[in-house]
């Protein structure tokens, strides 16, 4: 009972920040302006496919990208003395005390063609290199992003990985190269999969990256939605329509990844 | 000596400063069931991380075989350990748990499956195959952590208080298997425990480490009859060890009386301690012994009982079947065989030179 009265807050939140929103956004991607049954916005979204594709592709590059930066790096991490980890951790963690939108700023003054880098190349006889709104520049503000959401989950799942365990390894002919491909990989495993959904999901709907570092010819999936609702093309409906075609693609991909991630252990991810 | 298994020659670990392992010599042969023994902190499980090549020592050298292997990765040995909290693969099912090493090697699946199979047999875990670790018991888990590491077929096999984690009854049963399993396939077994009883009733050897020195090496009887100092006595078994002085071999002077004993050798007049266990000493009345005193306590323990005795200026433990009456007098009588006499301890020593230069 007592936990009943506890939990109410909560549900109230949950029903009223959450399930609500996302009745409003089934509701206004099947119904016309006049709020009449209609499907004609959802399958409008088919003629976005392209979009879409980009964004998923974007996503996935970044989201690999992240995992071969920050497993290594979690590695190394917990094979140091204590004292480093925690300073290592930190200085991860150090972009994230700044504002999304100013670290994004930071990197166009980096990467225009006028830009800190382009400059410095330029006193060596290089470039200017055409860098600001690419695909790899959105890729780049991706990965600088949402790195620590990819290092975070996979260090600290790596880091309870009993030590004796380890040893247990070399005691049985492995050297460290397999010790990490047969014990330490798939023990890290869960921590794999929480930080590939914490880093996925976001990259695929940004759309200040997109907007910012790609400029207009990289248009994202989110920078579509944001159009629909704040921008000059305003059309709630179809906005909503994209945003759930979004979210079950999402939940799709995230579903299959969890059929890989259940089979250690049971543990979800999601 | 090509049938010594493991030597280890003066070797010395420090740690910030502080001597783990203070020169260690020490002699393993072929086939032998060695145990370390000693308290919590004596270097015990250090010494057998040296072995088993998880650490490497400051100085001195670890021999196998008559080849020198210091600094060789535990990969690279031929030796496996059963880990103190066993260190089972949590990701892997029983069977692959203890195939693990041998698809390290690259051996045959065929020839995996029986070795894997044999092990299991010898370990009474048949049927176990395809469970998963997490749902094993504790005893049960222990045997696939030896059955992971025999599968290997190690000439050593290092055991870091393996039964430390089981109840009373499982480890004793534990204690008759691994002495099976260890004269069934011949292989030297090196176990670290600080239970003495199980030191006791397991080993051909038993190595009694104190504040990272070997405080004696010798036989399970040899350490319990005849130990070689006060620490060693106490640790093993419980004891009555006093002070008393060697007037002359085969006499010696105990809580002011002298008594015939059997040891020679130690000079004259020379100060000593003795060890006297509790169930040498037998009760008579008080005017048949030259020692005595009041019974304090009786406690039943099973078998025996435990009395202790104030004498004079000690206190006795005695163990009998037969129970003395609570505040009799007693007389305390042991025969020249059960007095053991040993080199009084040095930092005794020491002690005892200062108390004298200031008289």
């Amino acid at each position: 009972m007592k936990n009943k009265i506890a939990a109410a807050p909560y549900l109230v939140w949950m029903i009223v920040f959450i399930l609500v929103p996302l009745l409003m956004v089934a509701y206004f991607a099947f119904t016309d302006k006049d709020g009449n049954f209609t499907l004609d916005y959802v399958s409008d979204v088919a003629q976005y496919t392209p979009i879409f594709v980009r964004s998923i592709w974007l996503a996935l590059i970044s989201t690999v990208i992240c995992l071969l930066i920050a497993y290594p790096l979690a590695y190394i991490l917990i094979g140091m003395n204590t004292n480093i980890q925690s300073t290592m951790l930190m200085i991860v963690m150090l972009p994230m005390w700044m504002n999304f939108l100013l670290r994004t700023y930071a990197w166009m003054t980096l990467l225009g063609n006028n830009g800190l880098i382009n400059a410095v190349l330029g006193l060596v006889g290089l470039g200017p290199f055409k860098m600001l709104n690419t695909e790899g520049a959105v890729v780049l503000g991706m990965v600088y992003n949402y790195l620590p959401f990819m290092i975070l989950p996979i260090y600290s799942v790596m880091v309870k990985i009993d030590k004796s365990v380890l040893e247990a390894a070399a005691d049985l002919g492995c050297n460290s190269w397999k010790t990490m491909v047969k014990v330490v990989f798939p023990l890290s495993l869960p921590g794999v999969f929480s930080g590939i959904t914490m880093v996925f999901v976001p990259a695929i709907s940004t759309f200040i990256i997109s907007r910012m570092l790609g400029g207009g010819g990289n248009l994202l999936i989110g920078d579509l939605i944001e159009m629909q609702f704040l921008g000059n093309s305003y059309n709630i409906n179809l906005g909503a329509a994209i945003s759930l075609v979004l979210m079950v693609i999402v939940l799709l991909i995230m579903t299959i990844l969890n059929q890989f991630g259940a089979d250690e252990d049971g543990v979800m991810v999601m | 000596m090509s049938e010594n298994i493991v030597t280890l020659n003066d070797i010395v670990v420090e740690f910030d400063g502080e001597r783990i392992l203070d020169k260690i010599n020490l002699e393993i042969k072929d086939k032998e069931f060695v145990t370390l023994l000693g308290p919590s902190g004596c270097g015990k499980t250090t010494t057998l991380r040296i072995i088993g090549g998880f650490l490497n020592p400051d100085s001195g050298d670890v021999m196998f075989d008559g080849q020198r292997v210091n600094g060789l990765p535990p990969y690279k040995r031929n030796v496996n350990t059963v880990f103190q909290r066993y260190a089972l693969f949590p990701h892997l099912n029983v069977y692959d748990n203890i195939a693990f090493g041998l698809r390290v090697k690259k051996i045959p699946e065929k020839e995996i499956s029986k070795r894997v199979a044999e092990m299991l047999k010898l370990v009474n875990l048949v049927g176990f195959e395809k469970r998963s670790i997490n749902r094993l018991s504790g005893g049960q888990q222990q045997r696939v952590a030896i059955a992971r590491a025999l599968v290997n077929h190690p000439k050593v096999l290092l055991l870091d208080e393996p039964l430390g984690a089981l109840d009373l009854k499982l480890r004793k049963e534990m204690q008759i298997e691994l002495k099976r399993i260890q004269e069934q396939l011949e292989i030297t077994f090196i176990y670290v425990t600080h239970d003495q009883e199980e030191a006791l009733t397991m080993s051909d050897t038993v190595v009694v480490m104190n504040g990272g020195k070997i405080q004696q090496i010798g036989s399970p009887v040899d350490i319990y009859n005849e130990p070689t100092n006060a620490f060693v006595a106490d640790f093993i078994g419980e004891s009555n060890i006093l002070h008393g002085l060697m007037i002359k071999d085969r006499l010696v002077e105990i809580a002011g009386s002298q008594f015939e004993c059997v040891d020679s050798g130690f000079g004259e007049n020379t100060p000593v301690d003795i060890v006297i266990r509790p169930e040498d000493i037998t009760l008579v009345a008080p005017d048949e012994a030259k020692l005595g005193g009041i019974v304090e306590s009786v406690i039943f323990k099973g078998v025996h009982y435990e009395m202790l005795i104030e004498g004079y200026d000690f206190r006795w433990i005695v163990h009998s079947t037969k129970a003395a009456e609570k505040g009799a007098s007693v007389g305390i009588s042991f025969t020249p065989d059960d007095i053991h006499i040993m080199h009084r301890m040095k930092d005794n020593e020491k002690k005892e030179e200062t108390a004298e230069n200031e008289e």
